[in-house]
């Protein structure tokens, strides 16, 4: 089997996630059920429902399950922003970045075509910090005007940590509602949503190492975002349908997992990460780290390799059996330059030119070893194949 | 259908294949993902559930900028110059077996592979392109302007099947799904294969007059676009012509934005010339000198009899049996037997009857 470096796409299946679920799938019973087998299950669900409160830091109310990231990501902006627009429909501005996932940005998007909300985009510094005096100022002078604001915790594609202690302090201050897409931050960087300030945020199971279908919404007890699901009313009215307990505790048991090992882990990251990026930059002095100069989660590398083809890189280190990202694929699997890079200054053809490549729990000083020596050779290949 | 057998086939040839789709063409309206090339979702899945059926790897590139360059904006051009491009060629030519060729030889590949209905032969050492079995699906003509260098790392395994049922069967016996999907003939960046919709909205042309073969005005059309040698319908004339016989389009002047009409005596061809042109493999030993050959002019049109010489730069092709409606723009390709010869861009033709205006 094939190298895994893109940690960042989806991680693989603990163990332990693993064992809770096939044990969880064995039972039988709807949570939402009065006799013994929907306690039972039940139950389950809300141990869960406790673990994930745990690692993310808030109270266990506030963890509302989804089906993933993405979910939750619409759920908290359309909800919030009807929730707020329904009181006071001056509110019509939306604060994010250009440099936010599709499953932040499009929501935003769809509502500035459809809800007549008015986005605006913070500044992004060449090296992917998101600028936050001028949140501070935009804040300053509209808030009355604000709906909501809505970040990512880290970029999933550069690692770029946001400080959203300070934009959620910032949203208290001036009373507007904040949330903040967590999925690349959790069990990466220490989250603590209490602290924070935020009304929501999302977060998503097979990035932990739990299996792809289950999420979060941490949403704060005093919110009352619209639901995007009506029906049964369960999760708080939030998101009605059977609560899926064998996913919501395979999610319990990965999240636990992976903040319990967060900073043994990414202290190792750290080092491979520092490793990739000396051994390449000076055998190729070309390369650049696309990040240099943000605070950056450890275990993601970000380079730019001038000249070469994303995907002819890509292609390229798929023969030798090592799997990385770079930019976004659209659905009919075209890739495109990075809209992340764009958004931080850089031109389309560097932004064409980049990989990504995220460790996990499972790398080893050997898969980053492999990694090194395959770009040494191929690098120069990409470039020979790519477009001048 | 047809690439994914003849990705099947070489496979089964013993050789490493990866399936490549190729995004060709760019939406301009997509805001957030930029202006890259997309193509229809369905032909990419399609492709996609194919080669993981064969077992091979599979990836989709993007030659959209490059498609634009080299096969769209000719295409444009060639209209606006009031002549009938055949972007089908010039895919072939610049992009099929040329960027998407180049890249492939650079990654460490050996050949593209296809599934056109041609075949190559080696005689004497050197590669000939030839027609397939089967006469009525025989796609050499599309390939008529590769070179000899491209033959040498091109690959056509489906050319020497005997008919296109057979390869329906064979892709159901595959079990290749796209065997229900119906061929497509329309060009592939115009949706819906509304070509005279899609030239009239990306190619500029003015209003002008439609006069018959005495100079007289007949009629008025809204811009040259879209008209081409040969064409009866559409045209829309008021009068009906003295001898009360249907009218053809004869010649179309960009310049003085008329476009001529007349009898389809007048549709005769005798000669046809161009200046671009090139062999597919080995050159006729004395080019200087009439040689007997077959010349075609549409995909799947009409063989004639001809002879043909390279004069004074061009390679000029007398036609022993008379063709009808041939325009500028459009691509000649000369055979030797089932052998393609080569191939030029027609830039004029010689008219039976000269048109006298």
């Amino acid at each position: 089997m094939a190298i895994f470096l893109d940690h960042a796409s989806t991680s693989p299946l603990r163990p332990s996630a693993k064992a809770v679920l096939i044990d969880a799938l064995a039972q039988t019973g709807n949570p939402s059920s009065v006799h013994s087998h929907g306690q039972h299950t039940r139950e389950l669900l809300e141990i869960a429902r406790d673990q994930v409160a745990s690692a993310v830091g808030c109270n266990r109310s506030e963890v509302i399950f989804t089906s993933g990231g993405t979910e939750s990501d619409n759920a908290a902006i359309k909800g919030l922003w009807w929730q707020v627009t329904d009181a006071d429909s001056q509110r019509r501005v939306i604060i994010s970045a250009s440099t936010e996932h599709h499953a932040l940005m499009d929501p935003i998007h769809w509502l500035v075509e459809h809800e007549g909300a008015e986005l605006i985009e913070l500044p992004v510094a060449g090296s992917g910090m998101v600028d936050l005096d001028e949140l501070e100022a935009l804040l300053e002078q509209r808030h009355s005007e604000v709906a909501l604001i809505s970040l990512m915790w880290v970029n999933n594609e550069t690692g770029v940590i946001t400080d959203i202690e300070r934009v959620g302090a910032l949203a208290r201050k001036y009373a507007v509602l904040a949330h903040s897409d967590a999925v690349a931050a959790l069990g990466h960087v220490p989250i603590d949503f209490a602290r924070s300030g935020l009304t929501a945020m999302s977060i998503s199971g097979h990035k932990v190492g739990a299996p792809i279908g289950v999420g979060a919404l941490i949403v704060a007890r005093d919110a009352k975002p619209v639901s995007l699901l009506h029906g049964g009313g369960q999760e708080r009215s939030l998101r009605s349908g059977t609560m899926n307990y064998p996913l919501a505790a395979s999610f319990g048991a990965a999240a636990v997992e992976a903040v319990a090992e967060m900073a043994e882990r990414q202290a190792r990251l750290d080092v491979l990460r520092d490793r990739i990026e000396k051994e390449i930059t000076s055998r190729f002095p070309k390369v650049q780290i696309t990040s240099d100069g943000a605070n950056r989660a450890s275990h993601n590398v970000h380079l730019i390799f001038p000249g070469a083809n994303s995907d002819n890189l890509l292609f390229l280190l798929d023969t030798k059996g090592i799997s990385v990202s770079a930019g976004s694929a659209c659905q009919a699997g075209v890739l495109g330059p990075s809209h992340v890079l764009i958004g931080m200054g850089y031109d389309e053809q560097s932004a064409s030119s980049c990989l990504r490549i995220t460790m996990g729990y499972t790398t080893t000083d050997s898969d980053v070893d492999a990694f090194i020596a395959a770009i040494e050779e191929i690098y120069p290949q990409a470039v020979a194949a790519s477009p001048v | 259908m047809d690439s994914a057998v003849a990705a099947a086939r070489a496979v089964e040839a013993g050789h490493e294949v990866v399936g490549v789709h190729l995004a060709l063409s760019r939406m301009p309206g997509t805001l957030r993902t930029g202006s890259r090339g997309c193509c229809t979702i369905e032909d990419s899945m399609d492709a996609q559930r194919a080669a993981k059926k064969l077992g091979i790897p599979f990836y989709v590139w993007d030659f959209s900028e490059r498609f634009k360059e080299d096969v769209v904006d000719d295409f444009v051009a060639e209209y606006q110059a009031g002549r009938t491009p055949n972007p089908c060629m010039r895919c072939n030519e610049r992009i099929k077996f040329a960027a998407l060729l180049e890249r492939a030889l650079a990654l460490g590949f050996d050949a593209v592979a296809t599934g056109h209905y041609a075949t190559i032969e080696e005689r004497d050492g050197a590669l000939e392109l030839h027609r397939s079995l089967e006469m009525a699906k025989d796609q050499s003509y599309v390939l008529g302007v590769l070179t000899q260098e491209q033959l040498a790392h091109a690959y056509f395994p489906l050319g020497a099947t005997a008919s296109k049922e057979l390869i329906r069967q064979e892709a159901a016996q595959r079990e290749l799904s796209v065997a229900n999907k119906p061929d497509s003939y329309d060009i592939c960046f115009i949706p819906e294969g509304d070509t005279r919709e899609w030239l009239k909205e990306f190619v500029p042309s003015e209003p002008g007059t439609i006069v018959d073969l005495e100079g007289n005005e007949v009629g008025q059309h809204d811009g040259h676009v879209g008209f081409t040698i040969g064409q009866r319908k559409g045209l829309r004339l008021g009068r009906p012509a003295k001898d009360g016989k249907p009218r053809y389009v004869l010649e179309i002047r960009p310049k003085t934005q008329e476009v001529v009409v007349g009898p389809e005596s007048a549709l005769e061809v005798s000669a046809l010339a161009g200046s671009r042109f090139s062999w597919c493999g080995k050159a006729p030993e004395n080019q200087g000198a009439f040689f007997d050959c077959e010349v075609q002019v549409r995909a799947h049109g009409d063989t004639v009899r001809a002879s043909a010489a390279v004069v004074d730069g061009e390679l000029v092709i007398r036609l022993a049996e008379p063709l009808y409606g041939v325009a500028p723009g459009q691509t000649a390709v000369i055979y030797l037997g089932t052998r393609v010869l080569g191939q030029t861009t027609i830039d004029r033709t010689e008219m039976a009857q000269a048109v006298n205006v």
